[in-house]
């Protein structure tokens, strides 16, 4: 458990300093351990363990928006675990279900299992794109999905490279707001 | 959407992050919301009249050092809170410290006096006025520190929403300490604790829909 802690760790501090391909390790490897999480404490909890994968997408999306709140003097898993656990009850609170599982657990039963089989989530990125503002869907189309650099891309709709970074920022978290607001008008509806 | 795909998207370009954000947006809304407090004081209320006299001089820093202790410890708890997962790391009792410090003082004052002096002491001149104007003041400090604290994503809602009520009450009170004439211990710990207690509560209350992310 202390190696993966250290090894976790060290991929988010290298991801914190701009290292694109740490951050993509670090988020594989946490997707298959949340996914093993959720899985189970939603079978526990008599839930679909199909909405696992919503969950886990949510989940990432929320470690990578909120990783600025990571503190380096603090060690990784307790992190990763509050936001997986706050997760899991907003989830359950929007779905409106029981929340007496989601309590009581150690940070380590996070880092325990592991679960490859991934499947598809529930959400249509396209379809949540197109609900963005224009600026901040195209920042995102072309810095994190064709992978211009932030300078071409500034270069490409005529913005400052700030512009360009707060706007990927901006839709990121917007991206996560459409998702939370999508699954509460699907409940209700 | 696959898991994959979104994961391909986010670890693109990934920006170096400013690790010192949380604690400098937080300062920032605090010293912000003390500077708000601080200019309501002196241009709605005004700067206490008494100022050169000897009792001003006595009991004046006393109350600033209890509002600005609590003003302290509370903003240090509160970054430290606000983080995910910062309630498994944060010893949130400590903020009471000052708290337990007053009323034990104010409780020797009591001692220490005739009974018939108590409700004097207690009730002072302007209670009416410190009860309505420490939440009061404290509203624009709130939704500022409310506003910081929603960018460091905490994960445990009611916790934090009471101490960033609790904050933004010490930040008012200690702005208002420099208008208010009442000097006894006991005062304080009724009307400026019980302020504080109240905009604490009110940030438990509110906690779970303002901070929600």
């Amino acid at each position: 458990m202390a190696t993966i802690e250290a090894e976790l760790r060290d991929l988010m501090v290298a991801g914190l300093d701009g290292d694109s391909a740490a951050h993509r390790t670090l988020l594989a490897q946490l997707s298959r351990r949340l996914r093993a999480y959720y899985k189970v404490r939603l079978e526990r909890i008599g839930r679909s363990p199909a909405e696992a994968e919503d969950l886990v997408q949510e989940a990432l999306l929320a470690i990578h928006i909120q990783r600025h709140t990571y503190t380096l003097s603090e060690p990784f898993t307790p992190w990763v675990y509050a936001i997986a656990r706050y997760k899991l009850i907003d989830h359950l609170r929007r779905t409106r279900a029981q929340m007496t599982d989601a309590s009581l657990e150690e940070a380590g039963e996070l880092l325990a299992e592991d679960d490859h089989i991934a499947s598809e989530s529930a959400y249509d990125l396209r379809r949540l794109l197109g609900q963005l503002p224009a600026k901040m869907r195209q920042a995102i189309q072309c810095v994190k999905i064709d992978g211009l650099s932030v300078a071409e891309a500034a270069n490409r709709c005529r913005v400052s490279e700030a512009a360009i970074k707060v706007n990927v920022h901006r839709g990121l978290k917007r991206l996560a707001a459409a998702i939370a607001r999508e699954k509460e008008t699907h409940e209700d509806g | 959407m696959k898991t994959d795909e979104l994961i391909s998207m986010l670890g693109t370009n990934v920006e170096r992050v400013d690790r010192q954000k949380v604690v400098r947006t937080l300062a920032a809304a605090i010293l912000v919301g003390l500077a708000a407090a601080f200019c309501v004081m002196l241009f709605v209320l005004g700067v206490r009249t008494d100022l050169p006299k000897a009792s001003a001089a006595t009991y004046l820093p006393l109350k600033l050092v209890f509002t600005v202790a609590t003003l302290v410890l509370t903003s240090i708890a509160l970054i430290k809170l606000a983080r995910p997962g910062g309630e498994r790391r944060t010893p949130v009792a400590l903020v009471a410290i000052p708290f337990v410090v007053i009323m034990l003082l104010a409780g020797l004052t009591l001692a220490s006096v005739p009974s018939t002096h108590w409700d004097q002491m207690i009730v002072g001149d302007n209670w009416l006025e410190c009860l309505l104007s420490i939440p009061l003041i404290a509203i624009a400090p709130f939704a500022l520190i409310i506003w910081a604290v929603r960018q460091a994503a905490p994960t445990d809602l009611v916790r934090t929403g009471a101490l960033a009520g609790l904050v933004a009450g010490s930040v008012s009170a200690a702005a208002y300490a420099l208008h208010c004439t009442d000097d006894s211990l006991p005062f304080i710990v009724l009307w400026y604790g019980g302020t504080i207690a109240a905009c604490t509560l009110a940030g438990a209350t509110l906690g779970p829909r303002l901070l929600r992310w």
